[in-house]
């Protein structure tokens, strides 16, 4: 039964989503948020929703409550419609919190940044099977017990036996009776994807430049699993060598010494050759470094990896850089003079928190 | 849905015996619904359908995300209409479903007898899915964005209704206006023969005297002439309104008074039902079986957190207190008057009057009344009240006394209408400049800035001049005003 309420809640939730856009800039270069998810809800802060009306001031006067204690004790009591804020605070700044599906944040993300819906590779699809309790029979474990089909097979019964009193109803379901959930087998095209995140964590990318690759990635994941039913995620760490390290590793690890790309491209390569077959996975690799390379033959070295190995088999391949007091920012430069005209190599540059929204654009904004 | 046969014949079993005890109520509608029917009815107030909004979506949010976390339920929903419509929750217990409705034919017995409930439409349910088709009409002519920002501009000045309206004789819902028809001005003549009467009384100067007198008449001829509390209706009449505005305040303004009596008798209203459910159910519908089960209930739907104030609990052991007092004679002078803490305590006239009282009470009370003629120190120190203050040094709230006059005073102070500020409108042309000028009754309590500042924006819009309200703020005098982009203090000297 749809519920008449039902219009009323659309409502609050558009104005709700509507909150949420007006402050998105905010949001999207604001770490807070991503502590505050919880599986697949986040609860976002956002200006209070609240019809407003004259009242008295909060700690303002006393109230009566009820139950022991002495003269001079604390009381959790609450006052007569109590509220937030106090008397003479910023007017109209009182926060709310809102949760949101990152399903809905994800169609907001897109909205705001006006990007276009990913058109899985045709041929990157595999059958899925999978499992699905829809089919019913007449034997089955008890956990398994379809009770309203059992209850009307009862009442039918006893109806055409004429055992039913409808003054008091009492239905007794007998062995015949029993219906019982029974699974059936369901297959479906499923498109998968990877996403391998690489990081420069020599000695030149300071926290503040690890918080924006952190942000960033939040909202590059957000989308990509809106736009694709599985993802893996997988991170790379380098500075002269690279390794494969876990998320929480990738986000806190801290190296110093020097910066050889090319080190990140060769794992990145073999973890793709070994691992993901390219005929069935839409591959994304996203490399945030500071744009500080060891010497030009490294990087001559990175773009032949490039060409060769990694382009021909990813969606699209991105690399931000960070901006940092003591990155040089080469790598950008050269990335960009030898790949000017090849639409599958994204590249952007973040000077701060506030470039993120931009630098998520372009990212996401071609729709491989 | 229907009841269920079991439950039909507990109705009327329980009907039988509330009419059997001397209640006289609306005949009552029971409704069987799942849980998120009844959220869904709570969300609106009560009633099947109300206008579009998108808060009843809020409210329905936040019960059904309580709901689910277990943390709370909602027990019983009645709504005061002939018939009285009540709802039952398909998955409750047996014995819920008897308490439920043993409270609920208190509560609907309450409606029809309080006289605050006198003047309230009985037919409030059909009222209301007529406003739900006037604002859809509204919103199908001019757009559903303009008309829902106008109904919240409007809801946030909904509380701003004056309680002793319904009890004026006059039910035109007219604003005090000062008389349109004034004798014409008479200018003071020096008598004076016909042919030096252009030297005596100089027409330049007569000229003069009569615009000053108009000038003078003009400023007493104020609108509204006396101060005025139905802020709502003062802006049906006088903000310069689209028809289909008008109709949203007239909305607006009629639910708010036909809510206004619940707000008012809340501890009553709650306390006359709870009396009734825990008679009903002891004394006669309470199966063996059933005794723990309902014993727990009781203790939930009774119980005082630490600090708070139930005025379920108050309510009902108010109730009681007076049918015990009036059953022994406990009241008068002489009882009164009587200082020997012994013989006070079993003071026993056999008197018998309780019953009676309590129906009388019934009648004829609020919750301030209620409270401010039958609260007794004994009670009060039974019920173990206190009054708590927030503390600034401490920065906490904190047990500030529990002497029975202070918390008697701030009791009543609290319930003055419904804990909200007393506001009136005192002028529609201040500063000459066509500008409203409200003005807060303040009786010890200041504003709050922060909602007074978006509650002016919502009033802005509405009237479109500036607005202003009087207050005081720290004992300190001012005007705070509101011009649509701006909100800004005035120090009144």
């Amino acid at each position: 039964m749809v519920l008449r309420i039902e219009r009323d809640r659309q409502r609050f939730r558009e104005i709700v989503k509507g909150k949420i856009k007006q402050n998105f800039r905010d949001f999207i270069s604001q770490g807070e948020m991503i502590g505050r998810q919880d599986g697949k809800i986040v609860s976002i802060p956002i200006p209070q929703i609240d019809l407003p009306r004259f009242r008295h001031g909060k700690n303002q006067g006393g109230g009566v409550g009820q139950g022991d204690g002495e003269v001079g004790d604390e009381t959790n009591a609450g006052q007569p419609g109590d509220g937030h804020g106090h008397a003479g605070d910023a007017p109209g700044q009182h926060m709310f919190e809102v949760e949101v599906t990152l399903d809905e944040l994800a169609q907001i993300l897109g909205e705001e940044l006006e990007l276009p819906n990913i058109e899985p590779k045709g041929e990157k699809q595999i059958q899925d099977s999978s499992d699905r309790y829809t089919g019913i029979r007449t034997t089955g474990p008890e956990s398994l017990r379809h009770s309203k089909r059992t209850y009307k097979r009862a009442l039918k019964r006893q109806i055409a036996a004429g055992t039913y009193d409808p003054r008091d109803p009492r239905i007794i379901p007998i062995r015949d009776d029993m219906r019982y959930r029974a699974r059936s087998e369901s297959t479906s095209p499923r498109a998968n994807a990877v996403i391998i995140y690489m990081m420069d964590v020599s000695g030149s990318m300071g926290d503040e430049q690890k918080e924006i690759v952190r942000i960033e990635s939040f909202w590059i994941d957000t989308w990509l699993r809106n736009q694709y039913k599985e993802i893996e995620i997988r991170y790379i760490v380098h500075d002269a060598a690279a390794r494969e390290v876990d998320r929480h590793t990738f986000y806190h690890l801290r190296e110093s010494g020097g910066t050889k790309i090319s080190s990140a491209y060769q794992l990145l390569s073999k973890i793709l050759t070994e691992e993901y077959d390219v005929n069935e996975w839409n591959i994304y690799p996203f490399h945030f470094s500071d744009g500080d390379n060891w010497g030009s033959g490294d990087t001559e070295l990175c773009v032949r990896l490039m060409e060769e190995q990694l382009i021909p088999v990813s969606n699209q391949f991105c690399y931000g850089q960070v901006e940092s007091p003591y990155g040089s920012g080469q790598f950008l430069k050269d990335l960009r003079s030898h790949f000017k005209d090849d639409g599958r190599v994204v590249t952007s540059n973040i000077p701060d928190k506030n470039g993120i929204y931009e630098s998520i654009r372009t990212f996401l904004g071609k729709g491989n | 849905m229907s009841l269920t046969p079991e439950l039909t014949v507990w109705r009327d079993k329980i009907r039988a015996y509330a009419v059997g005890q001397g209640l006289d109520f609306f005949e009552v509608v029971f409704e069987l619904l799942s849980w998120e029917q009844i959220n869904e009815v709570a969300a609106f107030g009560g009633f099947p359908s109300r206008y579009p909004h998108w808060r009843f979506g809020m409210e329905f949010e936040h019960l059904s995300k309580s709901h689910a976390y277990g943390l709370s339920k909602i027990y019983e929903l009645v709504i005061n209409n002939d018939p009285s419509v009540a709802y039952l929750q398909e998955s409750n217990e047996m014995v819920d479903q008897k308490l439920v409705m043993a409270h609920v034919y208190g509560h609907s017995d309450f409606f029809k007898n309080n006289i605050f409930f006198g003047h309230t439409n009985r037919k409030m349910i059909d009222t209301m899915a007529a406003h739900a088709a006037r604002v859809r009409r509204h919103m199908d002519r001019f757009g559903q964005e303009k008309v829902e920002d106008f109904i919240d501009a409007v809801l946030s000045l909904e509380n701003l209704i004056d309680p002793n309206r319904v009890f004026l004789d006059d039910k035109s819902n007219r604003v005090a206006l000062p008389p349109e028809e004034e004798e014409p001005i008479q200018v003071g003549r020096i008598r004076a023969k016909e042919y030096l009467d252009p030297f005596v009384n100089p027409p330049s100067v007569l000229e003069e005297e009569r615009q000053r007198l108009e000038r003078e008449r003009e400023e007493r001829r104020r609108i509204p002439e006396r101060p005025e509390r139905d802020v709502l209706l003062f802006l049906i009449h006088f903000a310069p309104l689209e028809r289909w505005q008008q109709d949203i305040v007239d909305i607006i303004r009629e639910e708010s008074y036909y809510f206004l009596p619940q707000m008012q008798t809340k501890i009553m209203n709650e306390g006359w039902a709870s009396y009734w459910h825990t008679k009903i159910m002891t004394e006669f519908a309470l199966d063996a079986s059933e005794v723990l089960d309902y014993a727990e209930k009781c203790a939930g739907v009774f119980s005082m957190p630490p600090g708070n104030f139930n005025p379920y609990k108050v309510g009902l052991e108010l109730f009681r207190d007076i049918e015990r007092r009036w059953d022994r004679g406990q009241f008068g002078p002489a009882w009164q008057e009587c200082e020997d803490y012994e013989a006070k305590a079993n003071w026993d006239l056999g008197t018998g009057k309780g019953k009676e009282k309590i129906f009388e009470v019934r009648r004829l009370y609020n919750d301030i009344t209620f409270l401010d003629t039958f609260l007794t120190p004994e009670f009060c120190n039974q019920q173990q009240l206190f009054v708590h203050r927030y503390n600034e040094r401490t920065r906490r709230r904190e047990i500030s006394d529990r002497e029975f006059d202070m918390v008697k005073a701030q009791l009543l102070g609290s319930l003055t209408n419904g804990g909200q500020p007393i506001i009136h409108v005192v002028e529609s042309n201040y500063e000459n400049r066509g500008e409203l000028l409200l003005e807060h009754d303040h009786q010890g309590l200041d504003l709050d800035l922060g909602y007074a500042r978006a509650t002016m924006g919502n009033l802005q819009k509405v009237w479109r001049r500036p607005v202003h309200i009087h207050t005081y703020v720290d004992g300190k005098e001012r005007i705070y005003s509101h011009d649509g982009s701006d909100f800004k203090e005035t120090v009144v000297a």
